[in-house]
């Protein structure tokens, strides 16, 4: 009897670490005591309803959880095969911080996973929180924005960066619960909730049936402050304002190409300004240009929600002084700040009257601290992400130094509101590194021989003549070589693109990326071949960590090595989100 | 609506040379179409089709392009960009087409060419918002009863 015993609680030890079932929130998870979150049990097999038993820390899971589990005999996947029974409880909320355990068992599978849920100080540490994300943000992008805007005179840098002065850091690790990679959805989303999860999603975790809006939700910052306080809400970007980054302030989904559903998501939310791209999902489908497949116009519902409209970056200064607003200055993705500010190339001889990254946020701290009670304000320099997957790195560069002097409006508001708490951070890094420079004045036929390493690099000789903060031009004679540790087969052509942004790769029939001819020819331009899935089409994320950097109120929660999701809770303790106010 | 693909693109090489050979030619104006002629108005608010597009809804035209990778082997249209695809608005969930894209129906399976050749279509152009019934894809732009050559 005692062998059988042991055998029993060996299996189900087993079982228990190999995941039989799966309990949503996952182990280990961080909750803000309070928060509304999605309880859900995913079984292996089919199991009976009255053999299913759930225990909060060892007692009957209604005196914790609230109320009784929803029961599914057998969830669906694709093509109605049977996944498995499952449990169900949406809107869960634990008051009281502590630990607590959760054990299911149902016939032979049995789980047990333990929550941490916090609390937050009574009282809250700042007024304000500006939370700038640099997409894709990796120590080489600041390094080579440093040098191109301020240069270097033998080895010490001739100026700062805002950044630089951000007294606080953390190194960030970005990973998802099903990879050691991750995207901007699950990282921002980890931002943004406290609760990590699986790449492409947006405050949920990942359950395993098809629909992408049914998942188990969890609370995110913009429902948190919400519920808590009176305080405004402001979400600017350089991307579609769908896209993950900014999605992740205020969204639900385990897909985040679910961009028209998004925007309703902003409707439920409705910050008090939101800034940036993406039109095309605001538009009824009617309209050519949208990317809707109905016919609901959002720019009238929010123009009915009392929104001041502004389609460009005059329209956007008029607006500064209203309520609420709704700056949307491109159908897509705003262009490159080089682009816009001095190339001209992109799309910007369609969209000309695009602010940029500086004007939008200065709009929004305008707007939003009008509100005595403080705001909530997300920032996110979308580009440099944008630019470095299609290792156009002089785009990526150019991009932080913009994101730079947004950072820098933000520390100008903080000097005059020091209740104010800064987080600088990116949602993950790229495989990219700066390794020297590339001089233009040589001679050679193969381009390579133009990188200069070691004592060969020498200072680049970007100029900023007038004093702008940015370089007069990317295409000096002596340039910094920056180059990603992966990428699909292309053309290296060691020069910044003039013509435009870079697309290493094209697309062929059987679904792979193949280098695009149209670089072939350039002087000194050589074929590099990938080293990663042929059907990748740019260079991909890298699981490299994060460095944060903050100052201001709070900051000092920020130290040593964080999850992504650890940086939630100083927002949370930041603002008392623990406590309603 | 049955079109002999044949001699309808010897008719166009025919006009085509003609309209490189003289400004004046025997061309009709509204044969083809560029993309850059497609929008006469490209906004925020949304994007206004150019008179001519609007002129030859209807009518036989070619247009020059490049073919997007099919979104499935078996399907019966292909997006026609400006320029080649060089992200892939489908594998990857962060990328969308552009906004400047026509779709084309081809009347027959076909076998699909390279991203970087270009190819000149030729269709019937229909204007307006259209949803595919077994794809869901909505497009504005359309040239159905298509054939396609490389250029």
């Amino acid at each position: 009897m005692r062998t059988l015993l042991l055998a029993l609680a060996a299996s189900t030890a087993l079982i228990g670490t190999a995941g039989a079932a799966t309990i949503y929130p996952l182990d280990r998870a961080t909750i803000l005591a309070g928060s509304p979150f999605d309880f859900k049990v995913e079984f292996d097999g089919q199991v009976k309803a009255d053999d299913v038993k759930i225990t909060v820390n060892g007692a009957d899971y209604k005196a914790t959880l609230g109320n009784e589990v929803q029961f599914v005999e057998s969830e669906k996947g694709k093509d109605d095969a049977a996944l498995g029974s499952a449990v169900l409880l949406r809107n869960v909320k634990i008051d009281k911080a502590g630990a607590y355990t959760v054990e299911v068992a149902a016939g032979d599978e049995k789980k047990s996973v333990t929550w941490d849920v916090y609390a937050t100080p009574a009282t809250p540490k700042a007024k304000n929180i500006i939370f700038m994300v640099g997409d894709g943000l990796s120590v080489a992008h600041r390094t080579a924005a440093r040098l191109m805007s301020k240069g270097m005179t033998e080895g010490k840098a001739n100026g700062r960066l805002a950044m630089d002065d951000l007294d606080h850091m953390a190194f960030i690790g970005t990973s998802s619960t099903g990879s050691i990679a991750t995207d901007s959805a699950n990282t921002m989303s980890a931002y943004m909730t406290g609760h990590k999860s699986a790449i492409n999603s947006l405050g949920v975790y990942a359950d395993r049936t098809p629909p992408s809006q049914d998942d188990p939700k969890v609370e995110n910052i913009a429902e948190a402050v919400r519920r808590q306080t009176t305080k405004s809400i402001g979400v600017v970007a350089l991307s579609e304002l769908e896209d993950a980054t900014p999605a992740a302030v205020v969204s639900h989904t385990r897909r985040r190409a679910d961009k028209a559903d998004i925007v309703g998501m902003f409707y439920d939310i409705k910050p008090e300004v939101m800034l940036g791209g993406g039109s095309a999902y605001f538009l009824s489908k009617e309209v050519p240009g949208s990317k809707r497949k109905d016919d609901k116009d959002y720019i009238k519902l929010f123009q009915e929600a009392g929104y001041q409209l502004a389609t460009d970056k005059d329209e956007l200064q008029k607006a500064a002084g209203a309520d609420k607003v709704l700056g949307l200055f491109h159908t897509g993705n705003m262009d490159y700040a080089v682009d816009r500010m001095q190339l001209k190339k992109g799309s910007v001889d369609k969209f000309p009257g695009q602010p940029g990254l500086v004007e939008m946020t200065k709009t929004a701290l305008e707007t939003l601290s009008k509100n005595p009670e403080g705001f909530f304000l997300m920032v996110e320099a979308s580009d440099i992400d944008k630019a470095s997957h299609p290792l156009d790195f002089d785009r990526a560069v150019f991009d932080t130094i913009e994101f730079d002097h947004a950072i820098a409006a933000a520390r100008e508001f903080q000097a005059k509101n020091p209740d104010t708490l800064i987080v600088v951070t990116g949602d993950h890094t790229h495989g990219v590194s700066l390794i020297g420079t590339i001089d233009d004045t040589k001679d050679v036929k193969e381009g390579r021989e133009k990188v200069g390493t070691y004592d060969a690099a020498g200072f680049p000789n970007y100029e900023d003549k007038d004093g702008d903060g940015y370089p007069d031009s990317i295409a000096v004679t002596r340039h910094l070589a920056m180059f990603a540790n992966n990428g699909p087969d292309h053309y290296e052509t060691f020069e910044p693109k003039l013509d435009g942004p870079f697309e290493p790769a094209v697309k062929t029939q059987d679904g792979n990326y193949v280098a695009n001819e149209k670089y072939k020819d350039v002087p000194g331009a050589m074929f590099v071949e990938g080293n990663i899935p042929r059907d990748e089409d740019t260079g991909v994320h890298a699981v490299d960590d994060v460095v944060l950097q903050a100052a201001g109120p709070g900051a000092e929660e920020f130290k040593g090595y964080m999850e992504q999701s650890d940086v939630y809770k100083v927002l949370a303790d930041t603002f008392a989100l623990g406590v309603k106010q | 609506m049955a079109r002999t693909v044949v001699p309808a693109l010897s008719r166009r090489t025919f006009l085509a040379g003609l309209a490189a050979l003289s400004s004046v030619g025997f061309a009709k104006a509204g044969d083809t179409l560029t993309f850059d002629e497609l929008y006469g108005k490209i906004s925020v608010l949304g994007l206004a089709f150019s008179d001519k597009t609007k002129s030859l809804s209807g009518k036989t035209v070619a247009m020059r392009g490049f073919m997007a990778p099919p979104l499935k082997a078996e399907a019966k249209f292909f997006v026609l960009t400006e320029i080649p695809m060089a992200l892939c608005p489908f594998c990857s969930s962060d990328s969308d087409w552009p906004s400047n894209i026509v779709v084309v129906y081809i009347d027959e399976l076909t076998t699909f060419v390279p991203p970087s050749k270009l190819i000149e279509v030729t269709g019937t152009l229909e204007v307006g918002s259209w949803t595919d019934p077994e794809t869901g894809f909505v497009s504005l732009l359309r040239l159905v009863h298509s054939s396609f050559e490389t250029v």
